[in-house]
């Protein structure tokens, strides 16, 4: 075996025991950590199998397995940070639509009151 | 039928106006067919404004965030939804908008019927122009908004309205929140509301700052041109 893949994997083993903390300490939702545990999966595969690389790239018609890895990654991260957009978005509907009706409950509150002290 | 309407006005830190503005408003005669209520939405200002407004026979709602022009705008028309008015008029917090022009909206309103009217500068160009950079802009957004829509408005960015029932309940279910106008007629619009504009006469802001500044005219821009075109193609 060589040294990259043992070192890999050490950093595969650290990444799922991290992630396993944050989500047994309710950091991290489930839903998120799917992917990231996906990821390590992917990793370990091809630390272990590394023809693997070689055969998927040509594939792909790719001629460096590294290019191959960079697009792979980059175009997974675009697509991942869109998601964490779409999230972001949701969130600030959400906070928005929160902070109006807390605003108008309050409203309401102070009316109750000065009719009820009247 | 005695029609209630609800001046709403958004404030954020607008110490230096609100207290005149709100004195205007409150010694204001109109017919007695209409009554006046007013709002203020404190939108998390960080100077006096808030306690200046509770001196006054007002409603003051106090948002416990910053939420931008449109979410406090939001709330407004939810109160006014809320309280069954009939008509919601928002006037900026910082003076440009005289509230001796109030009756024209309405008049307008009287006179068309329509579902929103729009205050407008430009009509036969009196009072406050604002400087040529932002008149360009404001030219740029009638053309926009005339190829999205095929009607005339001559100052979508104006922000002295008047809203009927139709149009608050449908802004309570969608307004956009950063710089809503400009791109709220196109919603209004495509929802099948007649506009309407009429001649006012504008002040330059009593005090205070502009929410649109410097580097970010270009990006109001911009964010309006592409908020705007997703309006349209939303279905």
């Amino acid at each position: 075996m060589a040294k990259i893949q043992i070192i890999v994997i050490i950093v595969n083993i650290i990444f799922l025991a991290f992630i396993a903390k944050l989500i047994t300490k309710v950091k991290l939702r489930e839903e998120y950590a799917i992917v990231w545990i996906l990821i390590t999966i992917l990793l370990a595969i091809f630390s272990f199998w590394r023809k693997g690389l070689d055969i998927i790239s040509s594939l792909f018609g790719v001629y460096e397995p590294a290019n191959f890895v960079f697009t792979g990654f980059i175009f997974f991260i675009l697509v991942y940070l869109l998601h964490l957009s779409i999230v972001n978005s949701k969130q600030q509907r959400s906070i928005t639509e929160l902070t109006q009706e807390i605003a108008l409950l309050k409203e309401q509150m102070k009316n109750n009151k000065t009719t009820q002290s009247n | 039928m005695v029609k209630k309407i609800l001046v709403i006005i958004p404030c954020y830190n607008e110490e230096e106006t609100i207290s005149a503005l709100l004195d205007e408003l409150i010694s204001l005669q109109i017919s007695d067919s209409f009554k006046l209520m007013i709002a203020v939405i404190n939108d998390c200002s960080t100077d006096k404004t808030p306690f200046l407004a509770e001196k006054f026979p007002v409603t003051v709602i106090n948002l416990p965030v910053n939420l931008g022009i449109g979410g406090a705008m939001q709330t407004g028309y939810k109160y006014a939804l809320q309280n069954n008015f009939d008509l919601a008029i928002q006037i900026d917090g910082d003076g440009q908008h005289p509230p001796n022009e109030l009756y024209k909206l309405l008049e307008c309103w009287q006179k068309t019927n329509a579902n929103i009217v729009i205050g407008s500068r430009f009509l036969y160009k009196q009072g406050f122009q604002s400087s040529t950079m932002r008149r360009w802009g404001v030219k740029y957004f009638h053309w926009l908004n005339h190829f999205f829509t095929g009607i005339h408005i001559y100052d979508s960015t104006s922000g002295f309205r008047l809203f009927d029932r139709r149009a608050i309940s449908l802004a309570v279910k969608h307004y956009p929140d950063e710089y809503p106008e400009p791109e709220s007629i196109i919603l209004f619009t495509k929802s099948g509301l007649k506009i309407h504009e009429t001649q006012v006469i504008m002040k330059e802001r009593q005090g205070g700052k502009s929410s649109i500044q410097h580097f970010s005219q270009l990006y109001y821009m911009v964010k309006v041109s592409i908020a705007m075109f997703f309006s349209y193609i939303r279905k």
